[in-house]
């Protein structure tokens, strides 16, 4: 069970964009920043062109929880809370589920899309390549 | 430096309503509670304030955290202030009393309340849901849109990253984080206040259930239902009135990219906050070494660590350390830390507790929990936001 995000102008691109399976985060035309979240102006240099850019879907994770608590009926627990590094940038941070029993701080990472109605959640697990 | 706003302002009085978990009174009956037992404490009468102020504000949703709006309250002490704020954004939850500060030293009010009232224990009974990140709708916008997706439904599950991130980095372990809770608890025994005063050991934090590790129960702030109120005033009306005025000898304050989804750093500090703590010592000239206890934000254990070093009390990366079996952030020990509790112990009050605590102890009323002359105390507030300040008595 999940609580699917609303599709918002300056987002949606972010939740929709597996469907082809390939990740974007937004970047910068300008200066070649990228930026998440997304906001109408690249935070490095104050350009408007600012873009949804495919990225690699790589990343390491810097960070993990392993949530054991059921907020509501039915959650299913344990799962793992993480956040990755993605390989286009340091501190380009996005959050993910990480589909794997075992994880570490700095495991290799790759995207998978899990789908619900109109929405692609980016999910991540652990990259063997 | 005597042109800095906070050096023309001082609290005058404070008080707390009943605490409960829940209550059996409401919001705005416990707001009424403690803002009149905190103007009567300042030895003044609900016709002298001329300004009120709070966070958040008043908002149908969000289980309990905004029962009470500014404007309802003033209502109901029988006040006309002139002078009225509601702060949801900014530097913590302490944005009203920077704002309030800021009134008073441009002449805008003379006498401020400011208050912080919570139903969340009742909100919770009446609803779990209500009280989790996800709201009522049945799509998730806004900053929350990035975490609840993946069933991170609590802010634990954010702060235990930065929990996890810590442990790795600097080889910190549980032990060491569980030495706060515990610290609190001890402390809390001595506060007639505070939701829990029983005695918790270090076994008893570790034998409790993981809820995002590495954090467990007793890592975690509690819901209640009450309400904080502190009275400031110009220095020069707060001259001859019941107290000795309590100086506010800085303050300091930061908004982060948390607040907006956006983070900063490697997971392991906040760097907002680490700026808002800059800010406080550029204000003053007082130390770090001169604090006499210290009242640290503890929505989450972690942020004591987080807090600790981004207002330079302990060095980066040692803050586990420090923590370590306790007795450095003891009553008696070099800093004594959460003297009343803090949110793990009395209760999530969003650091309103913890500015009634600094209250405590600087005026002498902490009974078995005092602090031996106690004359200057650091606060700190906020996860999202940052915000702190140092309070000293003559």
């Amino acid at each position: 069970m999940r609580k699917l995000p609303k599709l918002e102008p300056e987002t949606a691109f972010y939740w929709t964009c597996g469907a082809d399976g390939r990740l974007r985060i937004q970047r910068c035309g300008h200066c070649g920043t990228y930026q998440h979240p997304p906001f109408p102006r690249c935070s490095n240099c104050g350009s408007e062109a600012v873009a949804p850019a495919p990225v690699s879907g790589k990343g390491r994770l810097a960070s993990y929880t392993v949530n054991h608590e059921a907020w509501v009926p039915g959650l299913a627990v344990p799962f793992v809370f993480g956040v990755v590094e993605l390989a286009e940038q340091a501190q380009l941070y996005v959050f993910t589920n990480v589909l794997e029993g075992e994880v570490r701080i700095g495991m290799p990472l790759t995207v998978e899309f899990e789908h619900h109605d109109d929405v692609w959640l980016p999910m991540f697990r652990e990259d063997r390549e | 430096m005597t042109l800095l706003p906070e050096k023309q302002v001082c609290i005058t009085g404070a008080a707390q309503s009943e605490v409960g978990r829940p209550s059996p009174r409401t919001a705005l009956q416990l707001t009424a509670d403690a803002c009149l037992a905190a103007i009567a404490d300042a030895g003044l009468s609900p016709s002298d304030i001329d300004g009120i102020a709070t966070y958040p504000g008043k908002s149908s949703e969000g289980g309990g955290i905004a029962p009470v709006s500014p404007s309802e309250a003033a209502a109901v002490l029988g006040i006309e202030p002139r002078w009225i704020l509601a702060s949801a954004e900014g530097f913590s939850h302490m944005a009203p009393i920077f704002n309030a500060v800021t009134a008073i030293a441009c002449g805008l009010a003379r006498h401020v309340v400011v208050f912080r009232s919570v139903a969340q224990a009742q909100a919770r009974i009446a609803s779990r849901a209500s009280t989790l990140m996800a709201g009522a709708r049945d799509r998730v916008d806004g900053n929350n849109a990035w975490t609840v997706p993946y069933n991170a439904l609590s802010p634990i599950n954010t702060f235990a990253l930065y929990a996890q991130a810590y442990f790795d980095k600097y080889g910190a372990d549980e032990a060491q984080l569980g030495a706060i809770a515990v610290n609190n608890r001890a402390n809390a025994a001595h506060n007639p206040n505070a939701i829990y005063r029983k005695p918790l050991t270090l076994d008893d934090y570790l034998a409790a259930r993981v809820i995002s590790s590495p954090l467990r129960l007793f890592d975690c702030d509690s819901h209640i239902d009450g309400s904080t109120a502190i009275v400031l005033s110009h220095r020069d009306a707060a001259k001859g009135l019941r107290n000795p005025p309590l100086h506010i000898e800085a303050m300091g304050m930061a908004v982060g990219g948390l607040w907006v989804g956006r983070h900063e750093g490697d997971f392991t500090e906040l760097p907002a906050a680490h700026r808002a703590g800059a800010m406080l010592w550029e204000r003053t000239d007082l130390t770090p070494a001169g604090m006499d206890c210290a009242q640290i934000y503890d929505g989450f254990s972690i942020h004591v660590w987080m807090w600790l070093e981004a207002l330079g009390l302990v060095p980066k990366g040692e803050a586990c350390r420090f923590t370590e079996g306790g007795q450095r952030i003891a009553l008696d020990g070099e800093l004594p830390l959460n003297t009343g509790g803090g949110q793990l112990s009395a209760g999530r009050f969003h650091g309103y507790g913890h500015i009634h605590e600094a209250t405590v102890q600087l005026w002498g009323r902490g009974g078995g929990r005092q602090v031996r002359d106690a004359r200057t105390c650091i606060v700190s507030n906020g996860g999202y936001g940052y915000g702190a300040m140092i309070l000293r008595r003559d």
